[in-house]
């Protein structure tokens, strides 16, 4: 039986004003607690308002509750992509702020680090990317293989992401033994899964339709809006802290800096495919120079005497005290210090008053400017692709909200 | 290097006198310059647009509460791509006047980071486009939690800030009136 | 429920007069068909939900668990993972995600965070979810292992196998009128979150004068 239905079709106008859609903060392709209210008109973006601040954690205010060694915990959780490398900023921070030389293991340590975090953080990006634009199989890739630097983190450090690993003056302890041999196996086997990824995607047709063209931004005013790292170079800007302002003898080890041409989604893609191959070069060649030796400063403003001295020499015995009990205490004065981190240029400024506590301890953070421009880039294109915008800058909420 | 520094720091106090008040170095090759306030604005421009110093990036925008000298320090970090200088700003705002012109006009970075600055430390920034808290809720009402006068775990008790927090109304900010000009750019 | 609640609840007895043979053998195929399908709805915010996704990926593979299917959308989840801190102004977002779950639903709170305020006892953080929202499973560690989400999410396993038909009406009432309220009351939340050891490293600066102490919780919590 069929019943035969008539429909009333709305007479006169319709209502064709625009709309109010809110996405998050709590939604699988924010890439975090981002919640975006964007204007639509049709599916066409008119404009966004990000708004931020769900993650806030405080850490600025609680660091100037601690001593300078136990903001180093602190910072691993506010960049859980890449907690190594915020760790080692950190140190190199207060350590330039004491003029404290670390010894040459420890500098090629913390190059070892930082350049595992740059493809852990990578690898993060690229999987949840992926996944933004329908394709599953790079994250289970790539998961895999940051499952294998999880194993390094935790032989290293007996943490899986929390790692904490760095003090004032050096490391938390030396590399155990047979690290070095894991980490280069990891070197010589990774770009085999990084050739499978690549073939997955960026040939793929709708990768490719996805990601090129859009989000584009002129080099000039990416550097007006504040970018950097590899979203800065993919609109061409070859602005690198390993080379322009390079610490931990960067200028010695040979890489390059990969640029892009258009801007896009696409090309930020390319510029972290290749820094990871890159960051691959420099470990290997850092694997050939480990230096031996003490990975400890012998400096008595931040280094226990041993043991024995200690049992011996009532100085000793006072020295360890203090350090212990009061912590380190750093000249005072003020410091920025930045490296080239995985999203961008991650700066520590530290404020000392010459006490154990600093009076200001403050991040630059790389992603909270990388996201501001998250408008300007939307604008005008569909809300698909908003969530591939979003994705390609590479933002990490721990680290915005701060 | 540093010849090029004093230098600069010469062409400042030539252009700007009595606005550039100090310079220092930190940490053995950190440029630190100290203006007035009231000037931060056409100094930061001259910075960014005379040729041969060209610091083109802005990298950071923040402040500093010391606690034991009243008010607070803004403080900008510029970087120069071609000429690969580092230089820090920093403006001492007095107590009482917690205010200073934005420059969110001449880099795009300074309107978050300015706004972090106004939600944290409460400073003024006149002129900028959109002033409001951006990490804390709308309708946080204990003050600038940065400050040094700002207790650790807020100025309510534990109780009054679970039930605050749990007031907000996310209705209120999920509509057209939040966004600034709602519907005004489709009709062209 | 509260806290306070919980504390004077009957227990369910083994023998119980109640429990025919028909409700038993019921019971059993409902508690296996749910406790092998639970979907997951990942309240991911910080450190933890990255070890959530871990524990998703391939080397962990929680779909070993019938848990593959990671609900996004409330409405059509059983349990809800909070993985990761919560600030005051994530709260009522929180609230409302559990609030949009439909019964039966379970929560754990994953990680130190989000069971305790954790590192943060600062002005920003909720101290422990469970004055939000009712949690059954908290899962320590910051952050737990992906074994450690795993066993946690076995614990509710655990659970739903004993849970009874009969129990129904008591397990899952809900009162419509908590919507969007914390579910600890203030005394509650006050013996909850008070100044933990040194978490402030207590100073001039921290307000001591305005936050419960130590050892005033007992007396809140009778
Ligand atoms: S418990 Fe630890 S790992 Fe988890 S969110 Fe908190 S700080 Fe991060």
């Amino acid at each position: 039986m069929s019943v035969k239905q008539t429909i009333e079709l709305p007479q006169g106008n319709l209502d064709s004003g625009n709309m109010l859609v809110n996405i998050g903060p709590q939604h699988p392709a924010t890439h975090g607690v981002l919640r975006l209210l964007c204007e639509l008109d049709g599916e066409t973006i008119v404009q966004i308002d990000p708004d931020i601040g769900y993650l806030h954690s405080s850490f600025e205010k609680l660091g100037e509750f601690r001593t300078w060694n136990q903001i180093v915990p602190l910072t691993d959780r506010m960049d859980y992509l890449a907690p190594l490398m915020y760790n080692c900023v950190y140190v190199m921070a207060v350590e330039k702020l004491m003029d404290l030389k670390v010894t040459e293991r420890c500098k090629v340590v913390r190059v070892l680090c930082m350049e595992m975090e740059r493809i852990f953080s990578h690898l993060l990006w690229l999987g949840t990317t992926a996944i933004d634009v329908g394709a599953f199989t790079p994250f289970l890739y790539a998961f895999q293989e940051r499952e294998r630097i999880y194993k390094l983190h935790e032989a290293f450090t007996g943490a899986r992401i929390t790692t904490s690993a760095t003090r004032i003056g050096g490391m938390m302890a030396d590399l155990p033994e047979g690290w070095t041999d894991q980490l280069r196996n990891f070197v010589e086997t990774f770009p085999e899964t990084l050739d499978e990824i690549d073939s997955l995607l960026t040939r793929n047709g709708i990768h490719l339709g996805r990601t090129q063209g859009i989000g584009t931004i002129s080099g000039s005013d990416a550097v007006n809006a504040g970018f950097t790292g590899p979203n800065l170079r993919a609109s061409g800007i070859d602005y690198d802290l390993r080379k322009d302002r390079p610490y931990y003898d960067y200028e010695t080890y040979t890489f390059e800096v990969p640029i892009g041409k258009n801007g896009d989604c696409y090309d930020r893609y390319l510029v972290r495919m290749e820094e990871m191959r890159q960051s691959l070069k420099i470990l290997d060649q850092a694997l050939r120079r480990l230096p031996g030796g003490p990975i400890n400063v012998d400096d008595p403003r931040v280094s226990l005497p041993s043991k024995t001295d200690c049992m011996n020499d009532m100085e000793s015995m006072i020295h360890h005290f203090k350090i212990v009990t009061e912590g380190v205490r750093v000249p005072p004065g003020d410091c920025y210090f930045a490296i080239e981190g995985s999203k961008g240029e991650l700066g520590m400024y530290v404020v000392s008053d010459g006490g154990e506590k600093p009076v200001r301890w403050r991040v630059r953070p790389p992603s909270f400017v990388n996201l501001s421009v998250l408008p300007q880039l939307a604008e005008g294109h569909q809300v698909s692709d908003l969530i591939m915008i979003n994705a390609s800058l590479d933002i990490v909420l721990g680290e915005i909200d701060r | 290097m540093t010849e090029g520094k004093v230098s600069m720091i010469e062409a400042m106090v030539d252009v700007f006198g009595s606005a550039i008040t100090g310079s220092e170095i930190q940490c053995g090759d950190q440029q630190v310059v100290h203006v007035e306030p009231s000037n931060n604005l056409e100094i930061l421009t001259w910075l960014k647009d005379t040729e041969g110093y060209d610091y083109d990036l802005l990298l950071d925008v923040t402040a500093v509460d010391y606690g034991s000298i009243p008010g607070v320090e803004v403080v900008y970090q510029l970087w120069s791509i071609t000429n690969k200088q580092l230089l820090r700003i920093k403006c001492a705002l007095p107590e009482d006047s917690l205010k200073i012109r934005s420059v969110a006009d001449l880099w795009g970075s300074a309107n978050w980071l300015e706004r972090e600055v106004y939600d944290l430390f409460g400073v003024q920034f006149e002129g900028h486009p959109d002033l409001r808290r951006i990490l804390m809720p709308k309708n946080y009402s204990e003050g600038h939690p940065l400050r040094k006068d700002f207790p650790l775990r807020g100025r309510f008790s534990r109780e009054k800030q679970t039930e605050l927090a749990l007031k907000q109304d996310y209705e209120d900010y999920y509509s057209p009136e939040q966004l600034e000009g709602f519907g005004q750019r489709s009709d062209d | 429920m509260g806290i306070k609640d919980r504390q004077n609840e009957q227990l369910p007895v083994a023998g119980n007069s109640d429990l025919t043979f028909l409700t038993t053998k019921v019971d059993f195929v409902v508690n296996w068909a749910r406790r092998n399908s639970l979907w997951p709805m990942p309240f991911g915010t910080a450190c933890c939900a990255i070890e959530m996704m871990a524990s998703a990926a391939s080397n962990f593979d929680l779909a070993r668990f019938g848990m593959e299917r990671m609900s996004f959308s409330p409405r059509q989840a059983d349990v809800l993972i909070c993985a990761g801190r919560v600030p005051y102004k994530l709260a009522p977002v929180l609230r409302r995600t559990w609030d949009q779950m439909m019964q039966p639903k379970w929560c754990i709170s994953m990680g130190a965070c989000a069971s305790s305020g954790g590192v943060f006892d600062t002005y920003s953080m909720v101290q422990g979810i469970d004055t939000i929202v009712p949690v059954d499973v908290y899962v320590p560690g910051c952050p737990p292992r992906p074994e450690g989400l795993i066993y946690g999410l076995m614990m509710i396993q655990e659970k739903i196998k004993s849970e009874s038909m009969a129990d129904h009406e008591r397990l899952r009432r809900e009162d419509p009128e908590g919507a969007g309220r914390p579910v600890a009351d203030s005394s509650e939340v006050k013996a909850l979150t008070g100044v933990f050891g040194n978490s402030t490293q207590q100073d001039k600066f921290s307000s001591l004068a305005q936050t419960a102490r130590p050892g005033r919780f007992k007396d809140v919590l009778k």
